[in-house]
């Protein structure tokens, strides 16, 4: 029987998706974001360790 | 029990109320849709996940600060963020831009090598033996100035002490052997350029 030598069909390819350590980094960042607004229409932003 | 979606509005409502859950699904919810869309731009997973950190880093710090009123429009608004930051992305990197090789484009289409490649050497080498030749068949005083002047650059002051004659002839055989070579040259159709 002949041999097939044409490459096989890809699988179907995965959904792209951020690395796991971009989405805990934001997560993470978020949680530590404070964001505080003055009276004076001033915004200041603080990151808790 | 069916699973009960909750808006990105709500979502958004409850995440600048301090819910960081909130902000994990929505990052859960779009991630894919929003990665590929950075991703089909930028056809790099490193690049990639910068922009979409950089998107959600200012996703995060409007909501935080109480400055988004795009209810109800939170991905499309997302998106916009991510699409600045690739043109900020191309356009930082214009000033040194990285080509890749495709069907259409071959790198070697920009880059070129000045030297001369094997059919100019060639061409160069029989223009010089025809010329070599040519200047074979010259009267021996015409023949001697002009190699004198032409392949040992020597000054017509030095040309006229070597060979024993004034300047005046030293130049007047020089200017006749340039004007044999020229009647050669024309009489037999040579051409002498690559």
């Amino acid at each position: 029987m002949a041999k097939i030598y044409s490459e096989k069909k890809l699988a179907a390819p995965k959904k792209m998706l951020p690395k796991k350590e971009t989405i805990n980094f934001l997560l993470n960042y978020s949680k530590a974001l404070k964001v505080v607004k003055t009276s004076g229409n001033l915004t200041f932003e603080s990151i808790a360790n | 029990m069916a699973n009960v979606v909750i808006p990105d509005a709500v979502l958004v409502k409850n995440y600048t109320c301090g819910d960081e859950n909130a902000l994990a699904v929505l990052i859960k919810r779009h991630q894919s849709k929003l990665y590929g869309f950075i991703y089909s731009k930028v056809s790099d997973r490193d690049i990639a996940d910068d922009i979409f950190q950089d998107t959600f880093i200012k996703v995060i710090r409007t909501l935080k600060s109480n400055s988004y009123n795009e209810e109800g429009k939170f991905l499309p608004w997302v998106m916009r963020i991510s699409h600045n930051l690739i043109v900020d992305h191309f356009r930082k990197n214009k000033k040194m831009p990285m080509y890749r090789e495709t069907e259409e484009f071959s790198i070697f289409s920009i880059m070129t090598d000045s030297s001369p490649n094997i059919e100019n050497r060639i061409i160069t080498d029989q223009v010089e033996n025809d010329l070599q030749r040519l200047i074979e068949e010259l009267p021996d005083d015409q023949r001697e100035v002009l190699q004198m002047r032409i392949y040992q650059d020597l000054s017509f002051k030095e040309i006229a002490d070597l060979t024993g004659v004034s300047i005046n002839t030293a130049l007047g055989r020089m200017r006749y052997a340039l004007m044999n070579l020229r009647k050669v040259i024309e009489k037999n159709k040579i051409i002498l350029t690559n």
